[in-house]
């Protein structure tokens, strides 16, 4: 029902984007994959050579964001360290910020799914909801969320440093989503740090921002893949 | 001495006199409703309990209730806000602008004008309200010091420029009106017979007496308000469009906008006065004060505006192509001939096209032709704000998020409802208040003694 609807919540999508070479000539784009597809005469000669680019999509965290200069009450704004930060506690819903999003990564609660036996999948009871992490906010009806760049775990290192001393440079803060990632292609980090990980891999001439263009400076780079071919 | 043209058509038809008018324009008020009013009044509500049902489905649901999705988070909602702020234009325009310009042909229909563009605010602020996911705690929109439990409110945002020019442009209005009535309200003060009425009118007519400082003080009063309400004609629309205009979608992203939307309102806003006058003046007997040189005038005003916005319309077009940026350029052709071609050519043929019967007098001076004209404009304005609002999110920058929408029963239901709203109000004004200012029509008599 709800992705019917297209109401997918995830914070980290999968895009697709498929392209292949038919008679010679490369076709990325929508319409000259559809005109190719209704002049082809059911011989689906174009669809042999089909790669498949595949990019995964999250809030961007971009330094000049689209979505924070539009909602009225600030309910998205910039951290110091360059988080896009989302306080589900002042959001009133206007969905503004989520219209504004030019990668549409913002996620709204279009009812209240906690404590909610209409949503339950096994997480309604004591025992279910054991699963549920205990260190992210439950968001209630109505209001707007979207990747954080795990905030909790960035907040249990520094509370950690802060307790037994240390330099935060020397503290490594994994996402959940790069923890999960057996192939280690998700990399996270203190971009301040010259010598960081994520600062090396951002002065990488691979490296690219998607929609560049906009200016949004948004604060994740891709790499792109060195391919043998004149068109992706 | 009235000064008294050979060429022009009089703007008050049938010999009237002084005395006249007041019984004719008060005639509804003192007598017992008709069944026409009757029927239509009763009708309103059933629409306002639609209104009601869908509204208490939305809150107590959530927002969720609609088929708004994660690319189209605006759909119907915003698009039927922008809609009936457009229809409230043609009122301010009427009754501020059209005085600064001492046009008198203004005079009878203005009272009905205003009253229409004080209704449909309030159908319009409806949307922004409801829209909000959380709309208990929709008073953090305002300015509010912080011990009140709120915080500081952002200023870069142009929802926020909204909360102030939507409220100013109603209160504007509403003082206007009132202001301007209030000579009329001292007249039917003096004619009803019941004790609750004569409470009301009098304590409405703020003690009233006609005296000559009276009437200087009021005149006085009305330029001012007019002067102070001639810039809300361009300033309200303007910061609507800002909402798109600041965007970064394409298709939003455009300078042409505030301009583009002023039109576009007048426009509608002259269709929905023209929709009204033509069903008021027959049902009403006020053919001789609403002339057929009055729905002139206003279709006149409909071809100017339609034609300006339908110009807007092929600019973007054309700035489109000349920006040589993919994205608007994919935008406007998706309009066109994507998935909801048939809004944007709904939107072209009856903003654009339709208007231009207007050029033929037979089409300015038929009423029932001109009601049905103002139906399409109504109609035509509703498909701009929906081309505007869901072409531009369906397909945005990253094709993985490409969705379609189309509104659900409850979006379809307030939609209708304040169609309920409008004319349960609209209905109400009409039997309890003078729907033409007497005292001005006075003033443009040719039968004076």
């Amino acid at each position: 029902m709800k992705l019917r609807l297209r109401r997918e919540m995830h914070w980290i999508r999968i895009d697709r984007y498929y392209s292949f070479v038919s008679e010679k000539e490369s076709m990325t784009r929508e319409n000259d994959i559809a005109d190719a597809d209704s002049t082809d005469k059911g011989e689906y000669k174009h669809w042999e050579n089909v790669s498949v680019i595949h990019q995964p999509m999250m809030c961007q965290h971009c330094a000049q964001a689209p979505c924070e200069t539009v909602c009225p009450v600030l309910a998205t704004s910039h951290s110091s360290e360059g988080l896009n930060q989302m306080t589900y506690n002042r959001c009133i819903g206007t969905k503004y910020c989520g219209n504004n999003c030019p990668y549409k990564v913002r996620r709204f609660n279009w009812f209240r799914y906690n404590d909610n036996d209409k949503f339950d999948f096994h997480f309604n009871n004591p025992l279910g909801k054991m699963v549920i992490n205990p260190d992210v906010t439950v968001r209630t009806r109505g209001v707007m969320e979207k990747c954080s760049f795990c905030v909790q775990r960035i907040q249990e290192a520094k509370l950690k440093v802060k307790r037994e001393g240390g330099n935060m440079k020397n503290v490594q803060v994994e996402t959940a989503c790069q923890r999960a990632c057996p192939s280690n292609a998700i990399v996270f980090g203190d971009l301040h740090n010259p010598d960081s990980d994520i600062s090396k891999l951002h002065r990488n001439e691979r490296a690219f921002s998607v929609l560049d263009e906009l200016n949004v400076q948004s604060s994740v780079k891709y790499m792109t893949k060195i391919r043998n071919t004149e068109t992706i | 001495m009235i000064h008294d043209s050979l060429i022009r058509e009089r703007l008050v038809t049938g010999d009237k006199t002084a005395a006249d008018v007041t019984r004719d324009i008060s005639r509804p008020i003192l007598n017992q409703p008709s069944s026409a009013w009757k029927i239509g009044f009763t009708l309103s509500l059933i629409f306002l309990g639609i209104f009601g049902v869908s509204l208490f489905w939305t809150v107590w649901t959530g927002i969720g209730v609609w088929n708004i999705n994660k690319s189209v988070m605006w759909g119907w909602d915003i698009t039927n806000f922008v809609f009936w702020v457009g229809i409230g234009h043609a009122g301010t325009l009427i009754s501020a602008v059209l005085l600064l310009f001492r046009q008198k042909w203004r005079m009878s229909i203005n009272r009905s004008a205003e009253a229409m563009t004080i209704f449909a605010v309030v159908c319009a602020a409806m949307f922004p309200v409801f829209h909000m996911g959380r709309v208990w705690v929709g008073y953090w929109a305002l300015p509010l010091p912080n011990a009140f439990g709120s915080l500081w409110v952002n200023f870069n945002s142009p929802l926020l420029w909204d909360v102030f020019a939507i409220s100013t442009y109603f209160s504007v209005s509403l003082l206007f009106w009132y202001i301007g009535m209030i000579p009329d309200i001292a007249t039917i003060r003096d004619k009803v017979k019941t004790k609750t009425a004569k409470f009301w009118y009098n304590f409405f007519s703020m003690g009233w007496t006609g005296s000559t400082r009276s009437w200087a003080r009021y005149e006085l009063v009305s330029l001012i308000l007019a002067g102070i309400s001639t810039p809300l004609v361009l300033s309200v629309h303007t910061i609507v469009s800002a909402d798109f205009a600041t965007s970064v979608i394409p298709g939003w992203h455009t300078t042409i906008f505030p301009p583009y939307f002023v039109a576009g309102a007048i426009f509608s806003g002259f269709g929905m006065v023209a929709t009204l006058l033509v069903v008021a003046r027959k049902v009403m007997n006020y053919e001789n004060y609403i002339t057929i040189g009055h729905l002139e005038a206003m279709t006149k005003i409909i071809m100017v505006t339609g034609t300006l916005v339908g110009i807007a319309y092929l600019t973007e077009f054309f700035i489109a192509w000349y920006s040589v940026v993919e994205y608007e350029q994919y935008a406007f052709i998706n309009r066109a001939t994507g998935p909801y071609w048939w809004a944007y050519w709904s939107m072209m043929s009856c903003n654009l096209i339709a208007p231009q019967v207007f050029w033929f007098k037979w089409a300015r001076t038929t009423p029932w032709f001109i009601f049905i004209m103002s139906i399409v404009v109504n109609v035509g304005m509703w498909f701009e704000r929906f081309v505007i609002i869901v072409t531009s999110l369906h397909r945005d920058y990253l094709p993985s998020s490409w969705v379609m929408y189309s509104g659900s029963l409850t979006e379809v239901g307030l939609f209708l409802g304040t169609f309920g709203i409008f004319f349960t109000c609209f209905f109400l004004f009409a039997k309890f208040l003078p729907v033409i200012n007497m005292s001005e029509v006075k003033t443009i008599l040719r039968n004076r003694e």
